[in-house]
């Protein structure tokens, strides 16, 4: 049993613990938005944030998550309340099949928190271990621009950005 | 009609029967796997096969309605479009529209969602089954009010007259009032009043694929569900020898471990503890292998020495009096499609009656393939399309299907969910054909094209689902479905020779395509198929001989191009792009234009792109890309910008990084460090995409329009900044390196 705090929220899991971070976050939390891509950490479809990191999940064994912070697609907002990320995908209409676009949302919402003020090279950077097919690579650069955009007053005002 | 009459009194004559089976063949060889024979109706769009309203179009009596295509959604972003134009030919709201995509138990067979076709045929069908059912929803309301229908009007999902008299959609529907057929001619919405088509309406699948809501076929888990693996043999045609089957049912969490002959298979409660059952199954097993590959390094002599059936697909004129001539062998190896998520599939066996949720492009033929594979009758089962990853043509999809059909034909009651994983989705992908393309060709004293001699060697691609030989699970089980016969498709749309004959108006031109009926690695559909090799070749020989003769590149294009079409989108490109005033900012940069109407009967596109090429490295950095395309009435432009931007950017990765490797044996590209596609530092710095406007026009296909005049464009700016010319592809940084010779 492994407990390990996803979206905020404390919860024990029964996998074995070499299992990958990806099957217990789909299979057993019931969690969509982290993909299987290739499983060896060469797509990025799978990126979650572990205590403020971009992770592959699909690489990581559970057992090296007790007591951590594991933060998914589904902990920045749902569809009736987006968080900013989400809105200026939205915004953009950064997806063609979507299939990628959680991962690179997660590596970018842990750019953006790290640094609010990230350059546009040092976005594209910071992408570079993610791959999209449709060729939807533009409109998911001015999405993260939108975003940071969009987090950098509220984080100012509140001092707390979601 | 004409067409209609003079065919049924054809089979009305003794040859009845031969004529009847030659229509149908040619049906089956086309890339949709529907239409290609005469009009059976003269009905537009898919009405033609489907001709009753309702099997479109449902409206309830609370005044929604249901919509219902065969095409499926692959991210190209057609339910929003479909949605758009029923929206407003029906004059509903959106939010009363819901809609049913490719589902052999409740919508029309469509065929497969290729070609660039789903606007063509299913969006010209409803938008013509909704504005019919608009009129009789009018007519209705004329009776009842006792009015002439010329003074009433329908809005916002009601009917309405002078005097205010209102009814609702909802009110005027009754049993079979639209199951009428569909008449060849519709009251359409004049282009001025359109209040949602037109528009860049927000895609209706996006919210849910951006916050991790159930989206795809891999989110599905229904009640029960098991987790099923798959053991791929190690190489085409390996016979398993010896496998240990006890070991990996000891593998706890497994249920079942499933063999049919060279066919394995795992069951287990949970997706990771069914991995690594996969994974002690397929330690355990020996193979027999045979070197059947071709030597990859010539892959392009070995295409062209294959036994080929040749076909002069266009002769026009006699070899003209040429003064400077340019001549090529161009290649391009095989491509992998490359979905981000590799290939999944449900199925559940029960009651006798099999149903698979699959992102197949074609329902209706994955399930006679899967039926004929089984030896189960077609109304035994059902195919539902449920989203994947993008496909970009025929995947690894439908082979998913076969295998979760199999595993759950072994457990039935149990839904099961099967996951190919990445090196199997590399390795058994249906390939976009390795192929060669020769050209020769001459410009005359007077500065125009005198002479045009292409030729080009290409297996089919077209090796999908229909026949049961097509899914590699078919093949693999003890009792092995024969395999397909190699499908050539057939002018104009054409399959490997798509696009081979140049749309300039060249008065002395030959054109031959030679088909090659073996096939030396597994290939079917991928975007474009052979159109992007065809263009790259035409292009590249077009910029050559301008360059040759002392033309500039869009002006010598211009000057063998009448159609004013294909001249407004070069134009525009070449204009928005500043070609005339381009300017080498360095002596690495280099200028490149490419221009195709795709498959030469739908969309029209150019592409002028600006490049960087760092000499010491032969690492190209793009800087900047314009793209002008002409797509007939647009439903929805920020959908076509999105495809359009994607094409660009897909077409780049293809021609700069990607190759299927293999050795005599095996494929060894599998996967994304053997076969590295285009990572954020590739990506160019600006795209651009300007949309001709072309109100009231039909739909013609674009999601595979730029990736042909992509590719030639980056060839030819690679040319321009390097010096030297490409043919082999892809165009590596090490390939260009040792071009220049740095």
């Amino acid at each position: 049993m492994t407990t390990l705090i996803v979206n905020g929220e404390s919860r024990s899991v029964t996998a074995s613990p070499d299992t990958p971070l990806l099957y217990v976050l789909r299979d057993e939390l019931g969690l969509n938005a982290a993909k299987y891509g290739c499983g060896l950490g060469q797509c990025g479809a799978c990126t979650v944030i572990v205590d403020g990191k971009a992770v592959f999940s699909c690489v990581t064994p559970v057992m090296m998550l007790e007591g951590r912070s594991v933060v998914t697609v589904e902990g920045i907002g749902s569809s009736d309340d987006p968080g900013p990320m989400q809105r200026a995908f939205i915004a953009e209409q950064a997806a063609q099949c979507g299939y990628c676009i959680p991962g690179m949302m997660m590596r970018a919402q842990a750019l953006l928190k790290r640094d609010p003020h990230a350059s546009d090279e040092a976005i594209r950077a910071e992408l570079q271990p993610h791959l999209c097919r449709c060729g939807t690579h533009m409109r998911i650069l001015r999405a993260i621009r939108r975003a940071a955009e969009d987090m950098r007053p509220k984080a100012a005002e509140a001092g707390t950005g979601r | 009609m004409t067409q209609a009459f003079s065919r049924r009194s054809v089979l009305a004559g003794a040859g009845a029967l031969i004529v009847a089976f030659q229509l149908s063949r040619s049906c089956a060889q086309t890339e949709t796997g529907t239409g290609g024979g005469s009009p059976k109706l003269g009905l537009p769009g898919s009405l033609d096969d489907t001709p009753s309203i309702d099997a479109w179009i449902r409206v309830d009596s609370s005044g929604a309605a249901t919509i219902l295509t065969g095409k499926a959604e692959l991210g190209q972003g057609l339910k929003t479009a479909l949605l758009q134009v029923a929206a407003e030919e029906l004059k509903l709201p959106a939010n009363r529209l819901s809609l049913v995509t490719a589902d052999t138990a409740r919508t029309p067979n469509e065929g497969y969602t290729a070609a660039s076709h789903s606007m063509q045929d299913s969006g010209t069908a409803i938008r013509h089954a909704a504005a019919q059912a608009r009129e009789i929803l009018i007519g209705e309301a004329a009776r009842r009010l006792g009015v002439p229908a010329t003074s009433l009007q329908a809005r916002n999902g009601e009917v309405s007259g002078p005097s205010g008299a209102r009814v609702s959609y909802g009110e005027l529907v009754r049993d079979q009032l639209l199951s009428g057929q569909a008449k060849p001619a519709s009251r359409l919405t004049p282009p001025a009043e359109f209040t949602v088509m037109g528009l860049p309406v927000p895609r209706i699948d996006i919210p849910a694929k951006v916050t991790g809501e159930a989206a795809y076929v891999q989110d599905l888990r229904p009640e029960g569900m098991l987790h099923g693996r798959v053991v791929r043999p190690p190489s085409y045609g390996a016979t398993l020898r010896d496998v240990d089957v006890a070991q990996a049912q000891r593998v706890n969490g497994v249920m079942k471990v499933v063999r049919d002959g060279n066919f394995l298979g795992v069951l287990a409660d949970q997706e990771w503890p069914a991995i690594q059952a996969m994974r002690t199954l397929a330690a355990s097993t020996t193979w027999i292998e045979q070197q059947a590959l071709p030597e990859s390094t010539k892959l392009p002599a070995v295409l062209m020495n294959l036994p080929s059936r040749d076909t002069t697909i266009h002769d026009a004129g006699s070899p003209g009096k040429a003064a400077i001539f340019v001549e090529g062998t161009f290649s391009r190896p095989y491509l992998t499609h490359g979905s981000i998520g590799p290939s999944c599939a449900l199925a559940l066996f029960r009651d006798g009656e099999l149903t698979v949720w699959t992102h197949t492009q074609g329902v209706f033929f994955l399930r006679d393939a899967i039926a004929g594979m089984l030896r189960l009758p077609v109304e035994k089962v059902r195919c539902i399309h449920a989203e994947g990853a993008g496909c970009y043509g025929h995947n690894g999809a439908d082979d998913a299907a076969a295998d979760a059909a199999i595993l759950a034909m072994a457990v039935p009651g149990r839904p099961v969910r099967l996951q190919l994983m990445r090196e199997q989705e590399h390795a058994w992908d249906p390939f976009g054909p390795g192929m060669v393309v020769k050209l020769r060709a001459g410009v005359g004293a007077d500065g125009a094209i005198a002479d045009w001699h292409h030729e080009v060697w290409s297996q089919s691609h077209m090796m999908r689902p229909g026949p049961p030989g097509t899914l590699t699970a078919a093949r693999l089980k003890s009792d092995p479905s024969p395999p397909a016969p190699p499908i050539a498709l057939a002018q104009p749309e054409g399959g490997g020779d798509r696009n081979a004959v140049p749309l300039y108006a060249l008065p002395n031109a030959r054109v031959i395509s030679h088909f090659l009926p073996d096939m030396p690695l597994r290939g079917s559909s991928m975007r474009s198929l052979g159109g992007y090799l065809n263009v790259l070749s035409i292009e590249s020989t077009m910029e050559d001989l301008a360059v040759r003769s002392k033309q500039d590149p869009v002006e010598f294009r211009l000057r063998h191009i009448s159609d004013p079409r294909a001249r407004e989108v070069i134009e525009t490109a070449a204009s928005r792009f500043g070609w005339a005033m381009r300017v080498k900012s360095s002596g690495g940069t280099g200028f490149g234009f490419g221009f195709a109407r795709y498959k030469n009967l739908e969309a029209w596109c150019a592409v002028a792109m600006e490049i960087e090429v760092q000499r010491q490295t032969g690492a190209v950095r793009v800087r900047r890309v314009v793209a002008a395309v002409d797509t007939g009435q647009v439903v929805n432009p920020d959908g076509v910008r999105n495809q359009i931007e994607g094409g660009i950017l897909q077409s780049l990765s293809w021609t700069l990084f990607e190759q299927v490797t293999f050795d005599r044996t095996r494929v060894t590209s599998v996967d994304w460090s053997s076969y590295p596609i285009m990572r954020f530092d590739s990506v160019p710095e600006k795209v651009e995409v300007h949309l001709v406007d072309r109100p009231g026009d039909a739909f013609y296909g674009v999601a595979e329009a730029a990736q042909a005049p992509a590719g030639a464009a980056i060839a030819n700016a690679i040319k321009d900044a390097a010096g030297v010319r490409l043919h082999d592809l892809p165009f590596t940084s090490v390939r260009i390196r040792k071009a220049i010779g740095a």
